[in-house]
């Protein structure tokens, strides 16, 4: 059976929600799901029209409960602060490409297995594929994006041109951020010690010597990343 | 992703007090193994409480005894002074084990309760005890290469996947967890437990327990402790064989062993027999082979992982050989 819902029913629904959340006020973390599953949806479906009670029949409640589960996101990406309305299951990854446009951080395998989705969050190189954005509350995020300042590039993005460090070019962005973290973690003091600790960037290209080449360069010249 | 409902807590107690609340909620600490097995349908939680904020990140040393708390980061761990001076065994197993970007994010906690890799298990269209029980076992008559060679049972031939667990079932280590009830302590190598007919169980751990921290002792034993790990790949890759071993040489006798094996078994595989063996005796090549020899006596191999008898065999060896 067919059942449309109006936009003003939903909205109405929605305000409703809005106005009992704000009385309750508890666990400011917390997300809705619990709240909806406990019936309150059904009570207040009880006093809209029948319309929505065969919405509720048809698992339509999921319907409002995926637009009520939003949480508020405090984040700092590339030294702009967002505030954000995020699901629990968006990971960091999905949040910077989709909602924040910033496509230089790429999806790869989205396993945590290859490394193209690696930024630095506080400093530290991490999948971002793998940690929630909700995970990320007051985080500062850095990613490729945030690397030249103007047109000028960052050292290690200069080195990978002049080394040919990339062929298709997809695993880049992750190549980089990891590769300026390992050289600031120390671990680019030889080319054994960048392998092992680029290890978790994968390159289908192969140009796993190019990239090596070019982080041993930047950590040569010393210059500040 | 299914989506679920998510709350942080501050402390251990409001943790396991929300957990209790909810029979289908886990703790998330680093995420790496969890979010995963989300991913791909294996585990569908209804709740998670984010763990990160509560205060268990200290790696201190009181008379004699490391003290690493269970939200404590993999690299924190493995590049701490005290566990390279101390504990070498379990530095060296962590930066074995997966890759920097994981390692920074991954906890000690996450650490000893991840899943097993086994493809079986990860693969929803295929039959598992462990993801499913009474689903059956995909990998005893399937592809078998990197399942185990002891321990094993009719329904399950998993192996668990952690290094850092060989290294701490090797160092005398004891596991504190908290509870509805309070807290309990556990030696470590009674953490984890074999299958049996429950796979689907992979350590001893009640509902609603958390993991808060490991005491380690700190003595000639555990500091001289060694790793060493065999996989197909120069790094980033999982265990086929890996050996944590330690031994107390005393007038040339052997007087204190223990050894360890990972990739063989659904838990951080003891090698007791052949650490009595060496007791008493002086150490050489010759009798590191036959305390080899009797660890993997007992072994049984499926259609594909054969070749761990003898990988077992040689790294046993040359993991003796680096310590003596």
């Amino acid at each position: 059976m067919n059942c449309e819902i109006d936009k003003a029913t939903i909205k109405n629904l929605i305000v409703f929600f809005m106005i009992e959340r704000e009385e309750e006020k508890f666990l400011t973390c917390d997300s809705r799901r619990d709240f909806l599953k406990q019936g309150s949806l059904y009570t207040a479906l009880a006093l809209t029209p029948a319309q929505l009670l065969k919405a509720a029949d048809q698992n339509a409640d999921e319907t409002f409960a995926a637009m009520l589960e939003q949480m508020p996101l405090n984040i700092t990406v590339n030294g702009k602060a967002h505030v954000l309305k995020v699901e629990p299951r968006v990971t960091l990854l999905d949040l910077l490409r989709e909602q924040l446009e910033l496509t230089g951080t790429k999806k790869g395998c989205d396993h945590g297995q290859c490394g193209a989705c690696t930024v630095h969050i506080d400093g530290t190189r991490v999948n971002s594929c793998l940690t929630l954005a909700v995970m990320n509350e007051g985080k500062k995020v850095t990613t490729i994006e945030g690397l030249a300042i103007g047109d000028e590039l960052h050292p290690l993005q200069a080195a990978f041109i002049k080394h040919d460090g990339f062929q298709c070019g997809y695993c880049t962005p992750g190549q980089i951020m990891s590769g300026i973290a390992c050289i600031k973690e120390g671990h680019a003091e030889t080319k054994s010690s960048i392998r092992e600790y680029m290890s978790g960037n994968i390159c289908r290209c192969g140009a796993y010597p190019n990239i090596v080449d070019a982080i041993e360069d930047v950590k040569k010249r010393g210059v500040q990343i | 992703m299914i989506n679920f409902q998510y709350v942080r807590a501050n402390n251990a107690k409001s943790a396991i007090a929300a957990a209790a609340k909810d029979k289908n909620s886990k703790f998330i600490a680093g995420g790496t193994n969890l979010i995963d097995l989300m991913k791909r349908g294996v585990s569908s939680p209804e709740k998670l409480i984010d763990i990160n904020l509560v205060p268990l990140k200290q790696i201190e040393m009181i008379k004699d005894v490391i003290y690493i708390g269970s939200m404590a980061t993999n690299t924190d761990v493995a590049d701490h002074q005290l566990i390279k001076s101390h504990l070498p065994a379990l530095g060296m197993a962590l930066n074995a084990g997966a890759s920097p970007q994981l390692r920074n994010v991954a906890t000690v906690g996450g650490n000893i309760m991840q899943r097993t890799r086994c493809g079986y298990f990860y693969d929803t269209e295929m039959p598992c005890n462990k993801r499913q029980p009474g689903s059956g076992c995909g990998a005893i008559q399937g592809y078998s290469r990197m399942h185990a060679i002891f321990g094993a049972s009719e329904s399950c031939i998993a192996v668990h996947p952690s290094d850092m667990c060989v290294a701490l079932s090797i160092l005398d280590t004891t596991i504190v967890l908290a509870g509805p009830k309070g807290e309990r302590k556990m030696k470590f190598t009674e953490f984890h437990k074999l299958p049996g007919n429950t796979p689907e169980k992979d350590n001893n751990l009640l509902a609603n327990e958390m993991i808060i921290r490991l005491e380690i002792p700190v003595d000639d034993l555990n500091q001289r402790s060694s790793y060493i790990k065999v996989r197909d790949r120069a790094s980033y890759a999982f265990a086929l064989i890996s050996v944590a071993s330690t031994l107390m040489v005393k007038a040339d006798k052997i007087t204190e062993a223990r050894i360890a094996m990972g990739g063989v078994a659904h838990k951080p595989w003891r090698l007791t027999e052949a650490e009595a063996f060496l007791v008493g005796k002086a150490p050489s090549l010759e009798v590191f082979e036959q305390a080899a020899a009797l660890a993997v006596k007992s072994a049984r191999t499926y259609k594909d992982n054969g070749f761990k008898v003898k990988l077992a065999t040689n790294t046993i060896v040359e993991s003796l050989k680096s310590i003596s």
